[in-house]
């Protein structure tokens, strides 16, 4: 029996109302653990004040820089004592998630008793940052908990200016939208960094984020430095009895109005089954019924999913699947949001080698990052300070056309060099040939 | 005296999952052919193999409690199969291999209080940070913010009754940690920090400080004989990021610190490519511990945007096709001189045509 629970007639009012409740949650971890009675009562006057209260500092594991997030009270009386005492500290280790986010009861049945026994008893599934945030542990337990978890068989993830953990769409295991093995990239990138995740030592933080499809579940073209979205370069395969079947369900009108009406590029058109091009060897067509059916130009298709994500099953990716890597998303902090932008417009994660050269790609990008980026600058606002074409040259990526939504708008640029990087384009392009 | 000898971390990295994964997840890794939606909650995937497999999702409150997680995990031992995962909005969801499973399924979660949805066309679980209970710089909390915006959103969640998908987030500050969303909920701080020079010189280190200004606002300066720095107030635009490296520069205010409400964010590439969200409501009072005028303001765009979006469109299509002005209308929001933009790239957003709709 913990003592007696402070009132806290605001966050009360957070216990009604259908949706799971929270505070019931603590309250009920509050019935053993003075420290969650404490943390009620300073969450409660955060509530009647308007403020936070806790501050952060230095606390970590053996051997590693990073991966705990600490934090001390700075609900205090006049003589400096905290008004929380059992809380005082409230630290959280961040522990990354296996791929996709799978677990079995069993494993999570150990992380609650690992966390009852040496923390609070509150789990996030998950944090933001994708961690699986063990929230709530005194200074002196954050060893002993760490002990426990990675006896486990999980690791802490990056906090601080470090490579971060990473997140990755159910894909493969479940998602007929695949376009490569998210987990296996996911893992074999992440596990090349531990070193950096462990002890930061970049200019600031550094995410990767694996998403399957251009659906991108993993919202990766805006919160990844470096994004690996799922995409394909053939035809779109079709599926006659699977469109058939769709067709029949939803009719003429969901056709025209929500598939044909909706493509980006208009690279797919209705027509009637005798006019289908079916010899051209960029179009997939598909009979709907017996008049009309559908026909995709896929030298114009964008791959952004909307008619697949229609009519799954009728419409899928293609066959040769791969990734586009963009570089440079994040949040709001220093410049405004930036969204990712594309450096390698395809490339194929099928073998060990193939990723090989996702890991090598990423580990030059974060050279370059650590020695060209200024401090607290993620790598989209030093693209945006030093310019994409000295970070492409920098790093030997080919330039691309696919890189750019268009071509510049103004002439105010010194192009002296034109003629030898025009004479560069066709020796590369006669070598390759 | 002696140190104590210290367990050496075994730096695994990320686990395998495959250690994790459903049985027939695992049998058709990479194999499936299609998957439909037989109701709201629940998915069913079918494999180029013929095997099936039947997904239920049910929100959860996020910052569970272990007594909660095990819980969840009676109710996979029991009406499941022992395999769950977690879905970015923080649902959970449990694989089963037959249809006769799902009924059951569902019912353990209602009865014990976890919602079955977020599938589809719905409003799913709200993206969200740590707010109060957690953050080391927070202007208001999350978890109680999305508490009391999902009990209002809980027949949404459990229905696929919108245009599209519905992704909401929100944010404790400015740098929106929630990310981008269809509608997200923000805090927007109204006034410049308030300085307590006698901490300074001791807590932060000022050029770092200085050199995290967006706007260049702050300089050293002496105060009081004490090292300092000082706000250009009239540059700055209260974002607070120079409160995370110098907490002595409290930018969080109890009146001062407002929320404001964004719409039209969209990750997915589906149709138009992703868009950033848009400030469309500001002003809104920090209001714990149920925040009604935030949820007053997001169920207006919502009931806007379900009675007039047309199927598929997410809330930045719609917009896209009825136009800001209308957007304004029929949410009854005024459109103030603080919406046009005026951050870099700002041209951009200015209507460079004559495409007025009247």
């Amino acid at each position: 029996m913990a003592k007696q629970m402070y009132p806290t007639p605001m966050l009360d009012q957070l216990e009604g109302g259908p949706w799971p409740s929270f505070v019931t949650g603590l309250k009920r971890l509050a019935r053993d653990k003075d420290y969650v009675v404490d943390l009620l009562g300073q969450l409660e006057l955060s509530y009647k004040t308007r403020k936070g209260y806790w501050k952060g500092g230095t606390v970590g594991v053996f051997g590693y820089g990073g991966g705990v997030i600490p934090r001390f009270t700075e609900a205090k009386d006049e003589h400096n004592k905290p008004l929380f005492p059992a809380a005082a500290e409230f630290h959280t280790l961040r522990v990354m998630p296996p791929a996709g986010m799978h677990y079995n009861t069993d494993v999570l049945r150990k992380m609650a008793d690992i966390w009852e026994r040496h923390g609070s008893g509150l789990i996030a599934f998950h944090g933001q940052s994708g961690d699986i945030m063990f929230q709530g542990v005194t200074s002196e337990n954050v060893q002993p908990a760490f002990d426990a978890i990675n006896e486990l068989g999980f690791d802490l993830g990056g906090a601080g200016p470090a490579v971060r953990t990473s997140m990755s769409c159910v894909g493969a295991a479940r998602c007929e939208q695949s376009c490569y093995d998210e987990a296996t990239a996911h893992r074999t990138v992440i596990n090349s960094f531990l070193d950096d995740i462990h002890r930061p030592s970049l200019p600031y933080k550094f995410k990767f984020k694996f998403s399957g499809c251009p659906n991108d579940c993993m919202n990766s073209i805006q919160r990844a430095d470096m994004a690996v979205i799922g995409t394909w370069r053939d035809n779109i395969r079709v599926d006659e009895a699977l469109a058939r079947k769709w067709f029949a369900k939803h009719g003429m009108n969901e056709v025209v109005n929500d598939v044909v009406a909706r493509c980006p590029t208009r690279a797919i058109r209705l027509k009637e089954i005798k006019d289908l091009d079916r010899s051209a060897p960029s179009v997939s067509t598909v009979a709907l019924g017996d008049t009309h059916g559908l026909e995709i130009e896929n030298r114009d298709c964008v791959r952004c999913m909307h008619c697949i994500n229609v009519m799954t099953g009728a419409l899928a990716p293609g066959k040769d699947k791969g990734a586009t890597i963009l570089v440079g998303g994040k949040r709001t902090l220093k410049i405004g949001d930036l969204m990712g932008t594309v450096v390698v417009p395809f490339m194929k994660l099928e073998t060990d080698q193939d990723r090989e050269k996702l890991v090598e790609l990423g580990h030059r990008i974060i050279d370059f990052f650590a020695e060209n980026a200024l401090e607290h600058e993620r790598t989209g606002e030093m693209i945006e300070r030093i310019g994409i074409v000295n970070f492409l040259e920098a790093l030997d990526i080919p330039i691309d056309v696919n890189m750019v939504s268009a071509p510049r708008t103004n002439p105010y640029v010194r192009m002296d060099g034109w003629d030898e990087e025009v004479a560069r384009i066709n020796a590369k392009k006669q070598q390759a040939a | 005296m002696a140190q104590p000898q210290m367990r050496r971390a075994t730096e695994s990295g990320v686990p395998d999952n495959k250690q994790f994964l459903h049985p027939l997840l695992a049998k058709n890794y990479g194999n499936w052919k299609y998957h439909d939606r037989p109701r709201p909650g629940v998915l069913h995937h079918v494999s180029h193999t013929g095997d099936e497999v039947w997904t239920v999702r049910a929100g959860t409150q996020r910052q569970m409690d272990v007594w909660t997680i095990r819980k969840l995990c009676d109710i996979a031992d029991t009406c499941a199969e022992g395999h769950v995962r977690f879905t970015i909005r923080s649902n959970i969801e449990f694989m089963v291999s037959s249809f006769a499973k799902v009924g059951p399924l569902i019912s353990a979660l209602e009865a014990s209080g976890f919602p079955v949805g977020g599938t589809g066309n719905s409003v799913s679980m709200i993206a969200h940070t740590q707010g109060w209970l957690h953050c080391d710089i927070p202007g208001t909390d999350a978890s109680g913010v999305v508490k009391a915006l999902m009990d209002e959103l809980y027949d949404e969640f459990r229905r696929e009754d919108m245009p599209n998908r519905v992704h909401l987030s929100t944010s404790c500050c400015e740098i929106n940690c929630g990310g981008q969303a269809d509608i997200a909920i923000i805090v927007q701080h109204t006034k410049p920090p308030v300085i307590n020079h006698d901490l300074v010189a001791n807590v932060c280190e000022r050029p770092a400080v200085v050199a995290r200004c967006p706007v260049a606002a702050i300089r050293p300066a002496l105060v009081n004989g004490k090292p300092s720095l000082e706000i250009d107030e009239k540059k700055c635009m209260c974002c607070g990021a120079c409160y995370p490296p110098c907490p002595p520069m409290q930018i969080n205010d109890p009146e001062y610190t407002k929320l404001a409400i964004w719409v039209g964010g969209k990750n997915s590439n589906a149709r138009a490519k992703p868009t950033f969200m848009k400030m469309v409501a500001a002003g809104l009072p920090n209001n714990p511990p149920r925040w009604p005028e935030v949820a007053e303001v997001v169920q207006r765009i919502l009931r806007a945007y379900k009675a007039d979006a047309r199927a598929w469109e997410r809330l930045s299509d719609w917009v896209e096709r009825i136009g800001w002005p209308r957007f304004f209308e029929k949410t009854e929001l005024p459109f103030t001189k603080y919406l046009i933009d005026d951050w870099r790239g700002a041209r951009a957003n200015l209507n460079a045509s004559t495409h007025i709709r009247f």
